[in-house]
């Protein structure tokens, strides 16, 4: 099934990702073919199989919940693009759709 | 004794404990001959030159110290190694060979590195690598490709190229790496290494930037079943910062010298012998069973039915996990930021010039696969079918030992000849996939050269956790063959 332009521009929304209109196209058509030969999957009868989530087949078990050592807040911030009194600084997040 | 930079890390480790030369004279070594040849050869993002003199001077010191006190000394003591640039090492930068983590630094070791640490590694730098993992010939490196020791015309494979080829050619003894689709044992064929991919869940995926979670794992690029061996043992075993590591030690591999592989019953699956297979890579995977067989091996034909599915599930699982992981590059913590007054602008521009082209091709596929209405289709039946392709391992590991097949479907490629064909990129690593869909280990070992003199590699899979088995088969081949011991490194 080809992706239409439309579809592509709505993926990349929800996968928030800008793509130039060269991108687009170019994805419209590349993911058109990957899609067209994961159809393959299609042809096969899969009522009675359960779905594989895991490797690990034993139960994950969960560790007791205590406090451990954090790493420390500078070293952390030291990797942002902004920050300021030990926050990350980002823009406006309420009329971020003004 | 041969140049330093030609040692295995069975004969380095032997030599510095012998006293023979000192891991700065070993590690000096590495680090010349990285400063000759790395420059055309791109393999490694970073050399921590310095760091890497003061590791092996303390190194030296403990070596003398252990002589003094007849104490036994850690067991990688003064060892120098290289790590891909997608595990995370305190204070060295983690780009993922991605332009998104140009500048990232981070502050802790993976789990595996702090293990090798332990052990007592000279950690050299950090491997170039497809962008996040994310390719099959290091192209989608955003710091460029990295060229094939044996042809510099041609691809080292990938993702893990950087850690192949730097291993390849004698810039380093050995190099850690990571398999998701086949990362480690593909470079490992196309640069005639000795590659390991670790059973899921065997070793800790703690501080390796994630790309599929549920297929990512960390593994060796070696010059010996032996060497890889030594690594392993020092990295596997349960880490509670892994929630998916297997709880209790890990059995250490011991490997016999005079390794019997007499009654071991090896499948040759012939679903991995079709059309679109070099002849030349054919023939010298049969040579090698052939020589299996010699050592006492029974061999048979057995069916894998479901391996032709193993693409399409892939290109559904590895994206979709994907997508989700790469969420977390958004400008805000770490990494590049596009400034933009509006939020979701600033998210979407930073991420749409921070990712290259592959990146971007399997965040939109796995959007796409996860999203409404599509879920059950793709991703749903892609989980369904995954279990198919386990179950056909499952069986054939009720009647044989281990599997036997190619690694690759052909030798190093040309530097291009996929470009612009991203499908055709996917086919390299046809034979590889299965393993980590169904999170069996497995071990590629040079059996050969083509015309061109390009290494030809068979593939070794084997049940959950044997590891062991795989290594000891590999070691047994290497000891009466010796295409493992013929390197490109004279000829660079």
């Amino acid at each position: 099934m080809p992706l239409s332009r439309k579809d592509v521009e709505h993926i990349a929304l929800l996968a928030r990702l800008y793509l130039t209109d060269e991108e687009k196209d170019r994805f419209r058509e590349q993911l058109s073919n990957i899609l067209d030969h994961i159809s393959k999957l299609q042809e096969l009868d899969t009522h009675h199989v359960q779905p594989m989530t895991s490797v690990v087949v034993e139960q994950s078990r969960l560790r007791e919940d205590v406090a451990g050592p954090a790493m420390p807040r500078e070293d952390l911030l030291r990797n942002a693009p902004d920050a300021k009194d030990d926050q990350f600084r980002v823009p406006p997040v309420l009329d971020s759709n003004r | 004794m041969s140049e330093l930079h030609a040692l295995t890390v069975v004969s380095a480790l032997k030599g510095l404990r012998a006293g023979k030369f000192s891991s700065r004279q070993l590690t000096e070594a590495y680090i010349k001959r990285i400063e000759e040849f790395n420059p055309s050869l791109n393999a490694f993002l970073h050399v921590a030159a310095e760091s890497a003199m003061k590791a092996a001077r303390a190194a030296d010191k403990k070596i003398a110290k252990a002589r003094k006190t007849k104490a036994k000394p850690p067991p990688l003591l003064g060892l120098p190694i290289a790590i891909k640039d997608v595990l995370t090492v305190a204070g060295m930068p983690a780009t993922a060979g991605s332009r998104i983590l140009e500048k990232f630094v981070p502050s802790y070791n993976a789990t595996s590195v702090q293990r090798l640490l332990d052990a007592g590694v000279v950690i050299l730098g950090k491997t170039n690598t497809d962008e996040f993992a994310m390719g099959s010939s290091t192209e989608n490196s955003a710091y460029g490709v990295v060229l094939n020791p044996w042809d510099k015309e041609r691809v080292p494979g990938g993702s893990s190229g950087g850690s192949a080829a730097a291993v390849a050619a004698g810039l380093v003894p050995v190099a850690l790496g990571t398999d998701t689709g086949g990362s480690i044992r593909q470079p490992a064929a196309l640069c005639g290494l000795t590659g390991l991919k670790t059973t899921y869940g065997r070793v800790s995926r703690y501080g390796l930037i994630a790309f599929g979670s549920s297929l990512d794992t960390v593994g060796v690029l070696a010059h010996s079943a032996e060497d890889a061996a030594i690594l392993f043992n020092a990295m596997a075993g349960y880490d509670p910062l892994d929630a998916t590591t297997v709880e209790g030690k890990a059995p250490r591999i011991k490997l016999n010298v005079k390794a019997e592989i007499k009654g071991l019953k090896i499948g040759v699956p012939k679903e991995y012998f079709i059309e679109g297979v070099r002849a030349e890579v054919v023939s010298g995977v049969r040579a090698a069973i052939s020589q299996l067989e010699a050592l006492g091996a029974k061999v048979r034909e057995i069916s894998l039915p479901h391996t032709e599915y193993a693409l399409p599930v892939y290109y559904i699982i590895a994206p979709a996990e994907a997508s989700a992981n790469l969420a977390r590059f958004d400008g805000v913590r770490y990494g590049l930021r596009v400034e933009d007054q509006n939020l979701i602008e600033m998210f979407s521009r930073t991420r749409g010039q921070g990712f290259g082209p592959e990146v971007k091709r399997r965040i939109m596929i796995g959007t796409y696969a996860l999203s409404a209405g599509y879920y059950d289709a793709y991703y749903g039946q892609a989980q369904k079918v995954r279990t198919l392709i386990r179950g056909d391992f499952d069986e054939a590991f009720k009647q044989v030992d281990l599997i036997a097949a190619p690694a690759t479907p052909s030798t190093a490629f040309r530097i291009g000849a996929h470009t612009g064909n991203p499908l055709e990129m996917y086919l390299e690593d046809v034979f590889t996939l299965p393993a980590n869909l169904a999170g069996i280990p497995g071990l590629s070992i040079p059996v050969g050269f083509d015309q061109q003199e390009l290494p030809i590699s068979l593939q070794l899979l084997g049940p959950l956790f044997s590891e062991g088995r795989l290594l000891q088969v590999g070691h047994a081949y290497q000891q009466v063959t010796d295409w493992h011991t013929i390197t490109p490194m004279d000829r660079l």
